[in-house]
């Protein structure tokens, strides 16, 4: 095994000198301690190392061992409903060891070595397998199997296998052997160099939409699943909240909330909401398929810039499965920035802004390692990507933003304006895009909804409503003429009708495929019904006074998704109520 | 500890800014506090780097008047630490955490390392009980909570201090038994910590309260000391002792520009404008310090106050408070010019932990409601104001003139009170229906029916 002794110490960086046997990459443990490092960089005898831990006392002459293995997650049962930190340790375990705070020097496993699973095999003696093929099942928890795959790495003729029972993972599950007589002994889980993505067949374009319940974002700005998108926004703009009502409602078979670098509050709040919540479609609490990674600000810089891998390693195993996995990094701005402090003190040279030169490129690995793939044996998975950015002063120029917005395909803008006038989410309708709409089209197509139609009505509308406003600004509302304000009038009922929703509400929080259509639906009608009347003479302030207008706008609030047929009584009402409009101008 | 720590060592090799180098050193650890001794003179210090044999140090006194040849250099062989107990209450230290208020010293119960340790984030617990201050803009529309970690951004010449004060003085926390108060200057002036002193004794939570003083003409570097001390008092008071605690942390604009000096002097990559690249890292490692956690009786609640240099909210000390703290509460120089105190510009204001801390059995059912339909039609003040300005008052619809009404209202009535004045929170709420009723109802879409009926008609 490699060894070297420290020699220099600053902050979370270290190097050793008289090095030997190390390499890029690897883990590496300090001193007595055994702190866990891994080397970033290496010359003649000299090795750099980031440190995942605090390293205040450490000094030089002290020994710094290699482990021969890159730094690597575990892969296998026990990973849903659990709280890790940046590099996979378990913070629940840590807690009942350490009490309430995190102190250096814990080294539990991450996958619990004493809990038993129930596996259903699925392979015999004689069989021939290969990478990510199915060796068996466990039901990790009542919505999600667990599939037990054979490591990327391994194949060959399986000489032993055992019976279907209880097992822990670190018990030898099964004996393979390759052409060369070679023998491997699978486990119940395996280990995953963090920063290797997982091999896949190939990769397939997507078709199905990511389902978020969101209406903005499924209407408007779909992503697909598969699909990688970005949400920028200034502090306060709601990127968190739009973040966790991603990860509570979005149709994916596993959820990976990724907290890098955020606040420790909001990282409780997941963890005393999320078992409360129930899936809107197993009716099952949403924490049995959610994993956290929680490295907060205060925690090792280090820790953050892995947790991201940590993450995505995770998503790459469950989509081995055959599952649509959905991460959420929040925020990778904090990811970034941990890049450009540990570049820092590795005194490499800037670019932009201080970040390092590699940071486009590590930001394309990242976003890259998204998509939907076809893995082995037919399994199609997905692994879907939404990234939170931070730009500093909400200045979407800065190089995060930038470059982040070259490797997505969908745009979630949010708008400090919209945040500050509390339009929830502040998803911005003129920022944002998605070049994922015409690609699922096709699945709104077969829920018998002919969404292409009415987005393309609605953001005619939403563009010549900001056009409308700036003349508006110039000269007054009431200078324009009454069809141009029935235009704004119209618009009002789509932002404040449709496209805010209220993340808090029991009703509005998750917003059904059908209740989306109806509700757009509605708000259309009522436009055209009106400027029917409107070129019938009727003034625009008695149509508005209509006691329909501001029940549109309630209407997310007030039905809910089992009351689709109250929309009839909506439409009815709208009907009645411009009919007699009619009778009293006759 | 061992002995090889106890050595003295003869002489600085180089010393630069607030930065001492020392050569031949062996076995100093990083983040290792040094004392620095020369012909009488004390000084501490902390290592910020070491490598092989040489280690550089920074002075928390500045290495004015230092004599390379001098100067003796003590390693401790330990990080800082702060002895703390409950006699520290009602007592005044220095920025580096030694009593100056002369006292005698504080009969230790434990020692702990300044720096602290992340709290586990499965250890939180998630905060919901709110803090009544007793001033509407912030009860009413930024609700504070107890575990939260709120700043209140603000511009020289504008009364931070004043609201901070009158916050720690109406602020209804549990009872007083178990409620402390921990207040750190940072780099202020002697006159305003005289100010809080004095509004201290007034509000009678002077034997509540702990002082760690950097005043303007302390040591500069000392300062990023301070709220470490502050917070690991903090700490003990509220995860040993059960107490809930408030910190003030004044001026951290402050502490960043000496966390800039430092950076400099090592000659550090700048990010924005010549601040560190890891100011964000460092600022969280203070704000962080704050909330609840499971199990424990006590809490620490935040109340951070900073300077934005220009009155820009941009500007990189805001900006990544902002990304870190749950909210803020923004001071605007318009409404102070206007004679409204406290001059809180609510739009730009926000409490992002309120949600859970106000309603039904927390503040009254109505408040989340009201709270948002404040929000909103304040919202379209400004943009009716600013309409107003281009195509003149006369040209504005009825409904924008009785808005106007409303925002004229709003700001004479909800947002103004006297420094002294300690509003219930029903009268928070009722201020806030009656300056409603200048809008007409059809206008009023963010409350419910009930609601209008019960509170707005009354």
């Amino acid at each position: 095994m490699g060894e070297g002794i420290l020699y220099r110490v600053s902050g979370p960086i270290i190097s050793t000198k008289k090095t030997s046997g190390i390499v890029m990459n690897e883990e590496v443990r300090i001193g007595e301690e055994g702190l866990i490092g891994e080397v970033i960089g290496i010359n003649a005898e000299e090795a750099t190392i980031q440190v995942y831990e605090d390293t205040t006392g450490i000094r030089p002459g002290i020994k710094v061992y290699g482990t021969n293995k890159p730094l690597s997650v575990e892969l296998g049962p026990g990973l849903l409903s659990q709280t890790f930190d940046g590099i996979q340790r378990p913070l629940t375990v840590i807690k009942k060891e350490q009490g309430i705070f995190v102190k250096r020097g814990a080294k539990p496993p991450p996958l619990s070595r004493e809990k038993e699973w129930k596996v259903d095999i699925q392979i015999k003696e004689g069989d021939i397998i290969g990478p990510n093929s199915i060796i068996g099942e466990v039901k990790e928890t009542t919505l999600v199997k667990h599939r037990i795959l054979v490591p990327p790495d391994a194949m060959g003729k399986v000489v032993e296998i055992i019976e279907s029972s209880t097992y822990k993972v670190n018990d030898t599950i099964c004996i393979l052997q390759d052409e060369e007589g070679e023998k491997r002994e699978l486990k119940l889980f395996h280990s995953w160099p963090v920063r290797k993505k997982r091999p896949f067949i190939k990769r397939l374009p997507p078709e199905e939409i990511l389902f978020t319940g969101q209406r903005v974002i499924d209407s408007i700005f779909p992503i697909a699943k598969g699909g990688v998108a970005a949400i920028p926004g200034g502090f306060g703009t709601g990127k968190t909240v739009t973040q966790h009502s991603l990860a509570k409602w979005a149709d994916a078979d596993i959820i990976i909330y990724i907290g890098c670098g955020e606040r420790g509050n909001e990282m409780a709040e997941v963890l005393e909401e999320f078992p409360k919540l129930k899936d809107p479609r197993s009716g099952k609490s949403i924490m049995e398929r959610t994993i956290l990674i929680a490295n907060t600000s205060n925690m090792p810089v280090t820790a953050r810039e892995s947790s991201i891998y940590t993450g995505i390693t995770i998503g790459e195993y469950f989509r081995d499965m055959g599952y649509d996995v959905a991460i959420m990094a929040d925020s990778t701005s904090r990811w970034a920035e941990a890049l450009r402090e540990i570049s820092g003190r590795m005194e490499e040279m800037p670019a932009e802004r201080g970040f390092p030169a590699y940071l486009g490129s590590r930001l394309a690995e990242f976003y890259e390692r998204g998509g939907r793939m076809e893995v082995a044996e037919g399994r199609v998975g997905s692994v879907s990507i939404i990234g939170a950015v931070s730009p500093p002063g909400g200045d979407f120029s800065e190089p995060v933003t930038t470059h982040t917005k070259h490797f997505i395909r969908a745009l979630w803008a949010l708008d400090t304006e919209l945040a500050y006038s509390r339009h929830y989410p502040a998803i911005s309708w003129t920022e944002s895009y998605s070049e994922y709409f015409e690609e699922i089209i096709g699945w709104w197509e077969r829920e018998g909804i002919d969404m292409e139609n009415l987005r393309n009505r609605v953001m005619g509308i939403l563009m010549e409503e900001s056009h409308l406003q700036q003349i508006a600004q110039l000269v007054g509302e009431r200078a324009l003429p009454e069809g141009e304000r029935l235009t704004l009038k119209v618009a009002e009922l789509i932002k404040e009708g449709f496209l805010q929703q209220n993340a808090l509400s029991k009703v509005d929080a998750y917003c059904s495929p059908k209740k989306q259509f109806r509700m757009l639906k509605v708000i259309l009608d009522f436009g055209e019904t009106a400027r029917d009347l409107l070129n019938e003479g009727i003034p625009l302030f008695k149509i508005i006074e209509l006691p329909i207008f501001s029940e549109i706008k309630r209407m997310g609030e007030d039905i809910r998704n089992d009351e689709i047929d109250k929309f009839d009584k909506l439409e009815d009402k709208l009907n009645k109520e411009f009919e007699e409009l009619r009778k009293e101008y006759g | 500890m061992d002995n090889i720590y106890q050595k003295k060592l003869i002489g600085a090799q180089e010393i630069t800014g607030p930065l001492l180098i020392v050569e031949g050193i062996q076995n100093v650890g990083f983040g290792e506090m040094i004392e620095i001794e020369q012909e009488g003179m004390k000084r501490l210090g902390r290592v910020l780097e070491v490598s092989g044999d040489r280690a550089v140090c920074q002075v928390f006194e500045g290495t004015s008047g230092i004599d390379r040849e001098k100067v003796r250099i003590r390693f401790t062989g330990t990080p800082m630490k702060l002895p703390v107990s409950l006699e520290m209450v009602g007592r005044v230290f220095d920025g580096v955490g030694r009593p100056i208020d002369g006292g005698g010293e504080v009969m230790a119960e434990f020692e702990r390392d300044i720096n602290g340790a992340p709290l586990n984030p499965d250890a939180r617990a998630y905060p919901h009980e709110n803090i009544i201050t007793g001033i509407s803009a912030i009860d009413g529309i930024t609700t504070l909570i107890r575990g939260q970690k709120l700043p209140i951004f603000s511009g020289s010449g504008l009364p931070h201090n004043e609201i901070a004060a009158q916050i720690v003085n109406q602020a209804k926390i549990a009872t007083k038994e178990n409620f402390n108060i921990i207040f750190a200057s940072l780099g202020i002036k002697a006159d305003t910590a005289s100010f809080f002193q004095r509004k201290f004794e007034e509000g009678g939570a002077i034997d509540r309260l702990i002082t760690f003083q950097n005043l303007a003409d302390s040591p500069t570097i000392e300062r990023l000391i301070t709220p470490r001390c502050a917070l690991t008092a903090a700490e003990y008071l509220a995860f040993d002792k059960g107490r809930h605690v408030l910190v003030i942390l004044t001026d951290l604009t402050n502490y960043c520009e000496a966390l800039r000096e430092v950076s400099t002097a090592r000659g550090e990559v700048p990010s924005r404008k010549g601040y560190p690249g890891y100011l964000y890292s460092d600022l969280a490692t203070l704000y962080e310090r704050t909330g609840r956690a499971e199990g424990k009786k006590g809490s620490i609640t935040q109340l951070p106050i900073l300077t934005m240099p220009n009155d820009d909210i941009t500007h990189p000390i805001p900006d990544l408070t902002g990304y870190i703290t749950e909210g803020q509460v923004v001071l605007s120089r318009e409404l102070h010019q206007k004679g409204i105190y406290p001059p809180i510009d609510i739009l730009s204001s926000l409490s992002r932990l309120m949600k859970d801390g106000i309603g039904e059995g927390q503040t009254r059912k109505d408040h989340p409601n009201l709270y948002s339909q404040l929000y909103a039609s304040y919202s379209r003040v400004q943009r009716i104001r600013s309409l107003a300005s281009i195509i003149g008052e006369d040209e504005l619809s009825e409904t924008d003139r009785r808005y106007l009404k409303f925002g004229e209202d709003f700001e004479v009535k909800f947002l103004k009170q006297d420094s002294r004045e300690a509003r219930r929170i029903e009268e928070t709420l009722d201020i806030g229906w009656e300056v409603l009723r200048d809008i007409p109802e059809s206008e009023l879409t963010r409350v419910s029916k009930n609601e209008i009926q019960e509170f707005w008609r009354k």
